[in-house]
């Protein structure tokens, strides 16, 4: 029963001004007014096969929920986006939708795709103005007790699924401050920490236990939590660790950080609100130089802006076509003011008397042969070097894993890089009872892949629970 | 939130308290740290644990007040409540059974010190601890150490208490001595522990130290805390805080060290005027 379609691009999402918006810290996106987000769901032809549910991780019923926003049920809307996930207004936000529902969309194929992913966050924004809430009742008690390790993405699913399925869920987190990446990584202006907040509060109301300053490694190792602490289950969703710096000179000078820090000082300790609102200090560079091309880089470079830099360079050593960054966050990048010098990579950081960045030395690449990944691998032109005047320069070149599980937990495989070895479908480890997700497991990814991984191994955790040896890794496969 | 349970002052702006923490004093070795937060807006600051006492489930820190958070942290009182504390963290102390040591502390370098002394006494080492301050007023722990070591020796740098001169002169004087040690610990502040390492460097003389750099997390995600040691990278949270002192690159630490000091200065200052406005009554 295909519906007459009367448009087709997306409605565009209304922004802050890109000049305005680059000098403060608000939220970027304003989000859709009702009747836009009305209007943009009737846009979902909903057609037979559903492509775009196969398109999520978390197996959103996409088309149910825009058939309840294009009929203003929009308490419907957000008990069917609840029902398979519990960080709506984060996912609305954040998650790369071109990649996964969207470019699934039936309607896609001719036009432009329903923008799923403005629609689920207007539901989230609106349920949280109108006070909604979910009210499905959670399962009654089963008396097991989990113990999740981070509060990230994947912890925060894991633990939202295992609650309403009765069990009893600790989260330990090692920072002051639950949320992982959500709080200390992506910035205010994508992703406000109010909303962050308002969804952990949801996730404490259906009885999730939250303990904060907890170095689960330290504090307790993982088989404390089993023999002192009586969890019969794990799951181990530590996230991205520490930050790698290229090994070149002047890596260690002053005003030279990880993403990880300069984020971290910025979202999580509010360094931009010192000295009066934090105590935090952060470096306000004037001539900030970012590298790297993926999203961590984009909110770097950015948030650089915000903290008052006059010139805000990024410095990627391919093109623009292979950033891994999403699109929208290139463009608003560029729109706020950003350089972007592709084809270029650091050499060597230059340094003042005092020790301090005073320029960064680049030299410029030309793309060869594809390599394994399939992309085409930057090589380096003798003699074309050049400086860039600076005072600050982030890295933002991925991480290596945490090294405070691995080497407390002796009997966990990692694979080479520090990754723990989890089983795909239900982040089943080696060890019996331990399971884990996100990007401990995988590397860098995205909020929703850990999602999804927290996804199936609540699953899986609820089938061990109940039979300790029904499925995953058992100690006899070893 | 974990109460303050006993404070008493030191030194001069160097405050000892005894705080809650059950789950951090059950597993804590001699060597590792926490990181405290005194408020919702306060920084994350890190402090060895001196002390823990495992029957009240506590911790004790040394914290000397220098910047606006550590004020701040010294103006809490018993039955006051500290925001946040995470730890123990850092990796422990190695310690070698039955090995002859020299632990010298300077000013407040002498806390950290202090639990290294204890774990080596408990694992039947000797130990002469070199105990420095400025004056009488700023050599902290003395008779605590006099109850653990075989020998304590306390420097001022004028005459006010034992022996006049820097921690070096009374470690050369034991040197000239003959006495032998297996290893020496120093912690103080860098240029001690910088002349330290200049003493026993040509003697081939294995030397730790502790290192304090800007720490933000704590638990390796930054890398703020980076420092060069032999050559290497090293993450002072996950990777130390202690290390070969013959390796480290104390200069490019000192610089490291000052990176925030006008930002750190001028949170002081607000801090000053506003503990000044409460204090006096403007007319």
């Amino acid at each position: 029963m295909a519906k007459k379609i009367t448009q087709k691009t997306k409605n565009p999402m209304p922004n802050q001004d890109a000049l305005e918006r680059a000098r403060n810290f608000e939220e970027v996106s304003l989000g859709y007014p009702v009747d836009l987000a009305v209007l943009e769901a009737q846009r979902c032809i909903q057609c037979k096969n559903n492509p775009c549910v196969a398109g999520c991780p978390v197996e959103i019923d996409i088309p149910k929920f825009l058939l309840q926003v294009g009929d203003r049920d929009f308490e419907g809307a957000y008990k069917t986006l609840m029902d398979r996930n519990v960080l709506p207004a984060v996912c609305g936000r954040v998650c790369p939708q071109e990649e996964q529902c969207e470019v699934k969309c039936t309607l896609g194929v001719k036009f432009e795709p329903v923008a799923i992913g403005r629609v689920e966050r207007f539901v989230a924004d609106y349920a949280k103005l109108m006070k909604f809430t979910d009210d499905t009742p959670p399962a009654p008690p089963t008396g097991h007790k989990v113990a999740v390790v981070g509060s990230g993405p994947a912890g925060l699913t894991v633990a939202a699924d295992l609650a309403k399925m009765g069990h009893g869920v600790t989260i330990f987190e090692a920072l002051h401050k639950a949320g992982g990446v959500l709080v200390y990584g992506i910035p205010e202006f994508r992703l406000p920490k109010a909303i962050v907040e308002h969804e952990i509060e949801g996730l404490k109301k259906i009885g999730v236990e939250i303990k904060t300053s907890h170095v689960i490694g330290q504090t307790f190792t993982v088989d404390e939590l089993f023999t002192e602490l009586g969890y019969e289950a794990v799951f181990i969703a530590t996230g991205a660790g520490l930050p790698t710096f290229p090994k070149i000179p002047g890596i260690n000078l002053i005003g030279v950080y990880s993403a990880n820090e300069y984020l971290t000082r910025s979202n999580l300790m509010k360094a931009y609100l010192f000295p009066s609102g934090s105590d935090t200090p952060t470096i306000r560079g004037k001539n900030v130089a970012v590298i790297g091309g993926g999203n961590t880089a984009m909110d770097a470079v950015r948030t650089s802006l915000r903290l008052g830099a006059d010139n805000a360079y990024l410095i990627y050593r391919r093109t623009r076509a292979e950033m891994p960054a999403r699109h929208e966050e290139i463009d608003h990048a560029e729109e706020e003011g950003v350089k972007i010098i592709m084809l270029a990579a650091p050499e060597a950081i230059l340094a003042d008397e005092r020790s301090r960045v005073r320029a960064i030395r680049c030299i410029r690449m030309e793309l060869g042969e594809p390599d394994k990944s399939g992309r085409r691998s930057p090589v380096p032109q003798k003699g074309s070097e050049f400086d860039i005047d600076v005072d600050t320069v982030v890295f933002a070149i991925g991480q290596g894993a945490n090294p405070l599980i691995r080497s407390t937990t002796p009997d966990l495989p990692v694979n080479k890089w520090g990754n723990i070895l989890a089983d795909d479908s239900t982040g089943a480890t080696q060890k019996p009872g331990v399971f884990a997700g996100g990007d401990i497991v995988t590397g860098g990814a995205t909020v929703i892949s850990a999602m999804g991984a927290g996804r199936k191994a609540a699953r899986a955790i609820d089938r061990y629970l109940r039979n300790p040896s029904a499925d995953g890794y058992s100690p006899t496969d070893v | 939130m974990h109460r303050i349970l006993d404070k008493d002052i030191l030194a001069p702006d160097v405050v000892r308290f005894w705080i809650e923490g059950a789950h951090i004093a059950r597993k804590r070795k001699p060597g590792q740290f926490v990181i405290i937060r005194t408020s919702e807006e306060g920084e994350r600051i890190p402090l060895t644990i001196a002390d823990v006492d495992r029957t009240r489930g506590a911790i004790s820190i040394i914290v000397q007040g220098v910047g606006k958070s550590t004020k701040q942290l010294n103006a809490l009182n018993v039955g006051d409540s500290i925001h946040d504390v995470a730890g123990p963290l850092g990796r422990a102390t190695e310690i070698h059974p039955n090995s002859r040591v020299c632990c010298i502390g300077g000013g407040i370098g002498t806390a950290v010190v202090y639990p290294i002394a204890c774990g080596v006494k408990a694992h039947h080492g000797s130990v002469v601890a070199i105990v420095g301050g400025r004056t009488k007023d700023y050599v902290i722990l003395e008779e605590e150490l006099k109850a653990v070591v075989d020998q304590v020796i306390v420097t001022t740098d004028d005459g006010s208490a034992g022996m006049k001169g820097f921690v070096t002169d009374a470690l050369k004087g034991l040197l000239a001595e003959g006495r032998t040690f297996d290893e020496v610990v120093a912690v103080g502040p860098l240029p001690m522990m910088k002349a330290v390492v200049a003493v026993t460097k040509p003697l081939g003389i294995k030397t730790t130290v502790s290192l304090n750099p800007v720490m933000v997390d704590g638990t390796g995600m930054c890398g703020g805390c980076r420092v060069s040691v032999g050559g290497d990278q090293k993450f002072v949270c996950v990777d130390g805080p202690e290390f070969d002192g013959l390796q480290v690159d104390f200069d490019e630490l000192s610089a490291r060290l000052r990176a925030y000091h006008e930002q750190e200065q001028e949170a002081l200052k607000l801090y000053n005027d506003q503990m000044a406005c409460h204090a006096v009554p403007t007319t």
